[in-house]
């Protein structure tokens, strides 16, 4: 069995939501147990929130809920593209934003590392899509962005046939 | 998705209490800090409570918030409780070590 999709969506922080609950429908087929659902939706969430606020440095949504003069703050107008493949019980999930690029991707993978400690993140994303993820590739050159590469191999479920 | 709101901060002796939403992401993550800040200057309130019932996600932001939180008050001699976590959020905590750092009540 083999199925693609690809979304493309405003680097905007109340996008984090929408992104991570796609690719969890996506994978719904599969008959996933609670915990993958959950591994997933961590994994996509910490590699979308990299790319809008440390690739396109869009703030938006930082402040607070709808209404608050943060969330009016937009500094670029970029996409990311969130491309997922399930092939053999394996998903594969590729991750790509046109920003800024990583400087040093050793240094950004290190746990407790960030490059904006003022916004009292954890330092953890990469951590966390090691940790929830079977395989973890980045690449990135500075001024033309990021790919993020994930795979996870899917449980014990069977396709639910309808 | 319901959003936090002001009323799920509340501050009963010398303990803040925070109500987290359904899901603790970076969006609206700067609300929460921002708020409870406001709360342990105003009020001097000297613990904080992470009240997890009605929450389902939480990524490596809800880790920054909790992080930062007992980062402000330990050297007060302060103390960040979590409680009503379920299996995900408890997950979230083991793997990001923060449960040798905060005391996570079992409820």
């Amino acid at each position: 069995m083999r199925n693609e999709m690809e979304i493309s969506f405003d680097a905007v922080s109340v996008n984090e939501g929408f992104a991570r609950v796609a690719v969890a429908a996506f994978v719904s087929p599969l008959n996933p147990t609670l915990e993958e659902l959950d591994d997933i939706k961590t994994a996509v969430s910490e590699a979308v929130t990299n790319s809008i606020i440390h690739g396109y440095e869009n703030l938006y949504g930082y402040g607070g809920p709808k209404g608050t003069p943060h969330d009016q703050v937009r500094s670029d107008p970029g996409k990311v593209q969130v491309y997922c493949l399930l092939e053999n019980d394996v998903l594969h999930i590729r991750i790509t934003d046109r920003g800024k690029g990583i400087e040093d991707i050793e240094k950004a993978m290190e746990p407790l590392f960030t490059t904006k400690p003022e916004l009292e993140r954890s330092g953890m994303g990469f951590a966390f899509m090691e940790a929830f993820m079977d395989d973890l590739e980045v690449e990135s050159r500075p001024g033309e962005g990021t790919v993020v590469r994930m795979k996870k191999k899917m449980g014990a479920g069977d396709w639910i046939n309808v | 998705m319901d959003q936090i709101t002001t009323e799920d901060f509340r501050v009963i002796n010398n303990c803040l209490m925070i109500r987290l939403p359904e899901e603790v992401d970076h969006y609206g993550a700067g609300f929460i800090c921002e708020n409870a800040d406001r709360y342990l200057m105003d009020e001097e309130v000297k613990n904080v409570v992470f009240d997890f019932e009605n929450t389902r996600f939480m990524d490596s932001s809800g880790i920054g918030i909790i992080m930062g939180r007992h980062r402000k008050i330990s050297c007060f001699g302060g103390h960040v409780y979590i409680i009503h976590a379920d299996r995900q959020i408890r997950r979230i905590l083991k793997v990001s070590g923060l449960e040798k750092i905060v005391e996570v009540l079992e409820s």
